[in-house]
């Protein structure tokens, strides 16, 4: 199949984009990586009237700290995130989870701004926006507005980005000394959209945890937040029985629903393995970590 | 390894070394020319609107806003087709009483699949043709839809075509000697049923055709991506009336077919008729996803199957019923039996067994047509057959290795006539069964395995026999009245240069039909192998034959190209010993050179002598026969198979939690009798391996009750890709067949034929100690969760 007929805007600057989506009478888009948008209008699934490419606006590239947060342009690339020793030292999560998404050549073309603004609920990267609770940055031409992760997921591919406004950057806030995260998914094959998917990070008071946040991917119609078993290992030192009552929480969490390959109880199932082996590997701070 | 076919030593012995393929760095540089990227003047497109249901009556069919899109040439309906086109019909005469309606390009008064093409639009460009489509208004009438084998078969079910009277496409049943007896005296009786998941053969390149009717000579150019062209000339000249020698099938590169490219397909049809009312060249691509509604689907079966045992351990009969379900047609025009049909005549004919009883249900349901593709009916056989004889082993307590040397067909025993009639020549069971022992460490991987037990860690070991029909004869379609040569053809000419032009009937899809054509041509006749083309793939060059299918190229093939070089060789020394005032059995051609056969020395080269006998025949002795092309065809006699042979080991690791496999390594040892280019023969097993593969873990095509295909895409349809594939180390043993002077056997299907089956005993060897067990591939996480009783 082939895609319909679209026209193309190549925009310079953030405004000229709004500007070009305010003007467009019917359907626009922005056009980022192209690595979703573009599958989706070649099956017809999307049938934009006008793109609008913001992939040469070089306001939207960029990795820098600013403060206590790490700024990543939109534009930023999954493989510049793989490959970037600010993400790798100072967010360990995403970092973590790069090498998960899509295979290298969809990472050369994706961007964590498309990912994000997409919100496609088996996306590693919102996910991980969320366990981080990352600003996200928005702009409409004329200002900018911060939205925390945890109030921009809404529903299946719905944010609470207004019409026309660009996704300009994320912010994540610097990973502390005392802070531990882990990432893993379970995809039957490398590089697949996971069955089910964990981002944790935990901030310790020497083996204690003080503060927990999991969140799953691919088992709704967002990244969701597993509060109950949060709740149930806060405060703990993450032993085996811990654990299992953290598992045991997890049913009240998440609700997944069937798929054509995979049933609910089968990623509850999953997703509790997962919990398990993953607070298993979550590592306790080292001596020195603990004193710093 | 057997004696070589001619002295290794000697310039251009190329049969037996592992060469590159000639055609590979233009294919590697993107200089490939397949059929979509030809264009010709005038050249419009198809679309076509297809069935959204699985079963429904054709109401009525609105094209006014369809015509008047921009850039639309023709809207064409199916009853403006049907009387271009005769019908066509997939049965053959040697299935007894098998049943299949007529079938026309487009759908006329019922659409019996979703996907089922209804409209065809011609436009100017494939998108305009595309937005078109979407302004047709077809109106159906939704009528019950049957997709379960059980549905399809219950007292009062739906039907898929009324006139039918049943669902029952075709049935056989195969007996011999006492199978009753041997099951009432039987020591002990293992049981299997097992369920194969429908999938599709997802080839590189989809299906294209460019259909280019002329209507000043009612000539039929069709640039087809196809693997048997010959059989399209016959078909196309048939159904649309025309003379033979007006149609011309060409095939130029062809990215991967896998028996998926030699069935007729409604599009096709479709596009030479709207190229005929056209009066212009007309192109169709089938896009990925209507690959997945239309390509042939394959190996929806369940089996269930028992294996008597006597108190040693040895196979006292088998009974086995395969029931499989092959859409709402059979395909054109091979059949959707053949399949079924290999599946019951295959069931354990590696071993010693006379008592045998198979019953055979071929049943049509609302889906895509299923038929042959790599491996026919070899993968469920094998996989069914091994799964029992595992069982058995577990049973009586013997290794997997011993219980299957117990009951091998062995040496002493050939020419051998299995239970269901198939005749071995020779096989090399039991050699192969030594070589994979050793070549696992079988003793180290079960130390292994056992110590990995105590860690809590699950690793499974299986293994899976095959024999594999190759070298089809004429019994294979020809006495069931299909148009379809079991023969190939060769035509070989000396260049005035002395180069030599190769025009052979076998065809080439990427497997390195062409090379080895090219080497043996080269090694029989004495001259490097530069010097030698291969021409494949057109109809009108080269000579009528059987093409690519079963497994055929090497063996029925390269016979013919050595019969046609032998042939050449002889009319070279011939010319060669009148110019040279010798006797032409003194005379020898060795790296394009002739050369005195006792001295070695150089009396002249192969090209002066072709440049004498083309520009100055007056020097030549006026009653030589100077023929410096042959012509050659062959067909296989003596056995009607050369059945080959082989086994997979396969080992995995299962993670008991996740339900999730995972593949470590993967062995063949194969015997396909005297390999011409080891390196093609490995990549041909380790590609066929990695279908089994996908059949094992990954692919099927998930069909809600609706008929309504849920995965048809590349994101929800899992093929194995490289991240999956563990290493596949590969031995072979060489048996050649004495039926020709080559002695080439297939090994197309070798690869497939025995990797779900291994992967399939693996699996079951690692959940072994939990007590449970899986019957169904591909085994997908949930499934074995599912097995375990973890999850519902
Ligand atoms: C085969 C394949 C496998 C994949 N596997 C994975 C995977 O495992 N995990 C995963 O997370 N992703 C996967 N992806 C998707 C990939 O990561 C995409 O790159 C990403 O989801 C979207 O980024 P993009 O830059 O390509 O966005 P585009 O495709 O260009 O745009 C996606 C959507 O976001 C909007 N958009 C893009 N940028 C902005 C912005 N700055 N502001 C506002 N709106 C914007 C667009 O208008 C569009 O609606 C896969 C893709 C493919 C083709």
């Amino acid at each position: 199949m082939k895609a319909g007929d679209v026209a193309y805007f190549r925009a310079q600057s953030v405004s000229d984009a709004v500007a070009a989506f305010r003007s467009c009478e019917g359907d626009a888009r922005y056009l980022a990586g192209g690595q979703s948008l573009l599958a989706a209008m070649n099956l017809r699934l999307l049938t934009p009237d006008l793109l609008i490419d913001i992939a040469h606006i070089d306001a939207l590239r960029g990795i820098e700290r600013r403060g206590g947060e790490i700024r990543i342009g939109a534009l930023t690339r999954h493989a510049e995130i793989l490959s970037s020793p600010i993400i790798a030292s100072h967010v360990p999560l995403l970092a973590a989870a790069a090498p998960w998404v899509a295979h290298p050549a969809i990472r050369n073309k994706g961007t964590i701004g498309g990912s994000i603004a997409f919100a496609d609920p088996a996306s590693e990267f919102p996910a991980v926006a969320l366990a981080l609770n990352a600003r996200i940055e928005l702009d409409n031409g004329d200002s900018v507005r911060f939205v925390e992760a945890q109030d921009f997921f809404l529903d299946l591919y719905e944010t609470a980005a207004e019409p026309g406004e660009i996704l300009s950057a994320v912010w994540f806030p610097v990973a502390t000394p005392d802070q531990r995260c882990t990432f893993d998914e379970l995809a039957r094959r490398r590089g697949d959209y996971a069955i089910v998917g964990v981002a944790i990070v935990a901030d310790f008071s020497g083996e204690i945890v003080d503060r927990i946040r999991i969140v799953f991917f691919s088992v709704g119609s967002t990244p969701v937040r597993a509060l109950r078993a949060e709740a149930a290992l806060t405060g703990t030192a993450l032993v085996d029985t811990d654990i299992e009552l953290a598992q045991q929480a997890l049913a009240g969490d998440l609700s997944p629903s069937d798929d054509v390959q995979v049933s609910a109880a089968t990623r509850m199932h999953l997703a509790s393995v997962l919990l398990r082996r993953q607070l298993g590997k979550l590592p306790v701070p080292t001596p020195k970590a603990v004193r710093a | 390894m057997n004696k070589p076919l001619s002295r290794v030593d000697r310039p251009n012995s190329y049969i037996g070394k592992s060469l590159p393929r000639p055609n590979a760095k233009r294919l590697l540089a993107g200089r490939g020319r397949f059929v979509d990227d030809i264009q010709l003047p005038r050249m419009l497109h198809a679309a076509f609107a297809r069935s959204p249901y699985a079963h429904a009556r054709i109401v009525s069919i609105d094209v006014s806003a369809a015509r008047a899109a921009p850039g639309v040439r023709r809207v064409v309906v199916g009853s403006d087709i049907a009387k271009l086109c005769m019908p066509w019909t997939g049965t053959l005469r040697h299935f007894k009483d098998m049943k299949s309606p007529p079938q026309s390009p487009l759908a006329i008064d019922t659409v019996v699949w979703a996907g089922q093409p209804v409209v065809a639009v011609l436009a100017d460009s494939r998108a305009q043709a595309e937005d078109a489509v979407e302004l047709i208004a077809i109106n159906y009438e939704e009528r019950d839809v049957v997709v379960g084998i059980d549905a399809a078969l219950a007292p009062g079910a739906t039907l898929v075509h009324d006139a039918l009277g049943d669902n029952l496409a075709f049935q056989t049943t195969i007996e011999n000697g006492a199978v009753a007896t041997a099951f009432n005296d039987a020591a002990a009786v293992v049981e299997v049923d097992l369920r194969f998941g429908r999938h599709t053969p997802v080839t590189l390149e989809p299906r294209t055709l460019i259909a280019d009717f002329e209507p000043g000579e009612r000539a039929l150019t069709v640039h087809h991506s196809t693997q048997t062209p010959y059989q399209f000339q016959d078909i196309y000249a048939r159904h649309f009336g025309l003379d033979e020698s007006r149609v011309r099938v060409i095939a130029p590169d062809i990215g991967g077919s896998f028996g998926m490219k030699l069935h007729v397909y409604p599009e096709d049809m479709a596009v030479v008729a709207l190229s005929i009312i056209a009066e212009r060249p007309v192109k169709y691509v089938a896009d990925r996803g209507e690959s997945f509604l239309n390509d042939i689907h394959l190996r929806d079966h369940r089996v269930r199957a028992k294996l008597a045992l006597t108190q040693d351990g040895r196979f006292a009969g088998m009974r086995v019923q395969d029931d499989t379900a092959i859409g709402a047609f059979s395909a054109y025009p091979r059949t959707s039996a053949v399949e079924g049909n290999q599946v019951v005549r295959l069931m354990g004919a590696p071993y010693q067994l006379t008592n045998y009883r198979a019953d055979l249900r071929v049943i049509f349901q609302n889906l895509p047509q299923t038929s042959q593709y790599r491996g026919v009916g070899h993968p469920i056989a094998c996989a069914a057959t091994e799964r029992l004889v595992d069982l058995a082993a577990k049973k009586l307590g013997l290794d997997p290795f011993e219980i299957r040397r117990r009951n091998y067909v062995t040496d002493e025993m050939y020419p051998h006539t299995t239970a269901t009639g198939y005749r071995f020549e020779r096989l090399s069971l039991d050699q192969c069964l030594s070589k994979l022992h050793a070549l696992m460490d079988y003793p180290a991987l079960r130390a292994e395995q056992a110590q990995l037990r105590e860690q809590g860690i699950h690793r499974g070991i299986g293994i899976a026999t095959y024999v594999e029909i190759t070298n089809p004869s004429p019994a294979f379609y020809g006495v069931g009245g299909a148009h379809i040569s079991a023969q190939d053809g060769c035509v070989l000419k000396v260049t005035p240069s002395g180069d030599v032009q190769c025009a052979i009937s076998v065809t080439e899809q990427g497997q390195g039909t062409e090379t080895i054509i090219g080497q043996i041509v080269a090694d029989q006749l004495g001259v490097d192998r530069e010097r030698v083309r291969v021409l494949t793939g057109d109809t009108e060059t080269t000579p009528h034959g059987g093409a690519t299918w079963a497994c055929r190229g090497a063996g029925i093939g390269g016979e013919t190209a050595l019969q046609a070089t032998r042939k050449l060789r002889s009319n070279i020394l011939e010319i060669a010993g009148a110019i040279l005032q010798s006797r032409p059995d003194t005379l020898e051609l060795a790296d394009g050179k002739l050369i005195e056969r006792e001295t070695g020395t150089v009396r002249m080269n192969l090209g002066e002598l072709a440049a004498l006998v083309y520009f100055r025949s007056d020097t030549l002795p006026p009653d030589l026969k100077a023929d410096l092309t042959v012509a050659q065809h062959f067909a296989p006699k003596g056995f009607p198979f050369a059945f080959t042979n082989g086994i997979h080991g396969s080992l995995v690791e299962v993670d008991v939690e996740t339900g999730f496999i995972k593949l470590l390594k993967h062995w063949v040892v194969e015997d396909c009798g005297r390999i011409i280019n080891p390196m093609l023969v490995d990549e041909q097993i380790r590609g066929g391996v990695v279908q089994g593969l996908g059949a094992a873990l990954f692919e099927e095509c998930l069909y809600n009750d609706a008929g309504q295909l849920m995965n048809g895409s590349m994101a929800d349809y899992l093929v194995p890709m490289a991240g999956e594939i563990p290493d596949i180390v590969i031995a072979h043993v060489e048996t050649p067949t004495l039926d020709t002077e080559l002695g080439a056997k297939g090994c197309g299907e070798a690869g497939t034929s025995a990797a779900s089956g291994a992967v399939l005993n693996a699996v079951n060897d690692a959940l072994g100690p939990l007590q449970v067990q899986i019957s169904q591939i591909p085994m997908t996480p949930q499934r074995i969760l599912r097995a375990l009783g973890t999850v519902q």
